[in-house]
């Protein structure tokens, strides 16, 4: 698949319009576990990549994911900002303009890797990464109807962590009562899955 | 320059961290190079990478920088602004594993002292119980 100038600028803003469009339920979710700005910060992070997506689309795909993280890393101003950041500045490192979804799933699983880094976290923990983990699997996968699949893998993970207690963050806190609340950094993880998808089904 | 490791608090409060800031100063004076941030990008409660490096400009030393955090985005975001530092100033510059009042108030004093960036964070990191 190539992703040109015109299709990164559509995933960017497609992404960015997603999690704007939702930062409401993710604070929602944040205040019931956290301390409720995780919908506040992410919208000022993506629309901060708004602003500056003709820019970012400009550069080949590599460069432009790794503006976006700093973009992201510079305006979210929450944990959730260096962990976006370095999903998709670590993205960035390996991904040309031409992708295979081999090459997809290893820039992913190398991203994992890196947020694993930032976050001291690891799978089954309540985060993130309980969603890009099992989406991972399906990529490697790949195959016939793979958006539909990264889409319902990735919403059933985030509400695969409303029974996981949180180990890591503010939400970790709270101990147990942090089970029964669905992670805000898995749905907002899940939510740019889903546009991801949306997006490389209209250009496949 | 200050011939003394430099210390920066990092609070998801401005008021927290200009309120150390000042309890610092209170021990040390100006023997200690000092910056301090709080608040994200828009003035809310949270952390700003840019704030932080830029913090970490103004304590600046060439023996190095101890850094104070509160909370979890405080700590992963002084390391990641650690990480987008030139490459000559990145090995100097720590995150102490340490309350933020307390720890900052003692690696301050142990900093007048003239001590390594190392003896710095290890005097602040004695708080934290093992």
């Amino acid at each position: 698949m190539m992703i040109d100038r015109q299709a990164r600028k559509v995933l960017f803003e497609t992404v960015a319009h997603r999690v704007i469009a939702s930062a409401d339920e993710l604070t929602d979710l944040d205040r019931a576990i956290g301390d409720g700005d995780h919908g506040i910060n992410m919208r000022r992070g993506f629309e901060a990549v708004l602003a500056a997506v003709d820019e970012l689309s400009a550069k080949d795909l590599g460069e432009s994911l790794k503006g976006l993280g700093t973009t992201l890393v510079m305006k979210v101003g929450g944990a959730s900002g260096p962990l976006y950041g370095t999903l998709f500045m670590s993205l960035g490192k390996s991904l040309k303009d031409e992708v295979t979804c081999e090459q997809a799933a290893d820039a992913l699983a190398a991203a994992i890797e890196a947020v694993k880094a930032r976050g001291k976290s690891d799978v089954g923990q309540k985060t993130m990464l309980d969603v890009f983990s099992p989406v991972l699997g399906v990529l490697r996968e790949g195959g016939a109807g793979l958006s539909a699949r990264l889409k319902s893998t990735a919403r059933a993970a985030a509400e695969n962590t409303i029974p996981m207690r949180a180990i890591r963050g503010r939400a970790s806190f709270l101990g147990e009562r942090s089970i029964g609340h669905m992670d805000p950094g898995a749905r907002s993880s899940a939510l740019i899955v889903d546009a991801v998808a949306d997006v490389m089904e209209g250009f496949a | 320059m200050s011939e003394n490791v430099g210390i920066v608090i990092v609070s998801h409060s401005a008021d927290v961290a200009r309120g150390t800031a000042l309890m610092v100063e209170q021990m040390v004076g100006r023997e200690v190079p000092l910056g301090w941030c709080g608040g994200d990008p828009r003035g809310g409660l949270g952390t700003s990478v840019e704030a932080i490096m830029a913090a970490i400009d103004r304590a600046w030393s060439e023996k190095g920088v101890a850094i104070l955090v509160d909370l979890g985005g405080a700590e992963t975001n002084s390391e990641m602004a650690i990480e987008m530092l030139p490459e000559s100033r990145r090995d100097r510059v720590v995150v102490c594993n340490a309350p933020v009042v307390e720890g900052a108030v003692m690696a301050a004093t142990e900093a007048a002292s003239g001590a390594t960036l190392e003896t710095v964070r290890r005097t602040a990191e004695e708080l934290t119980p093992a």
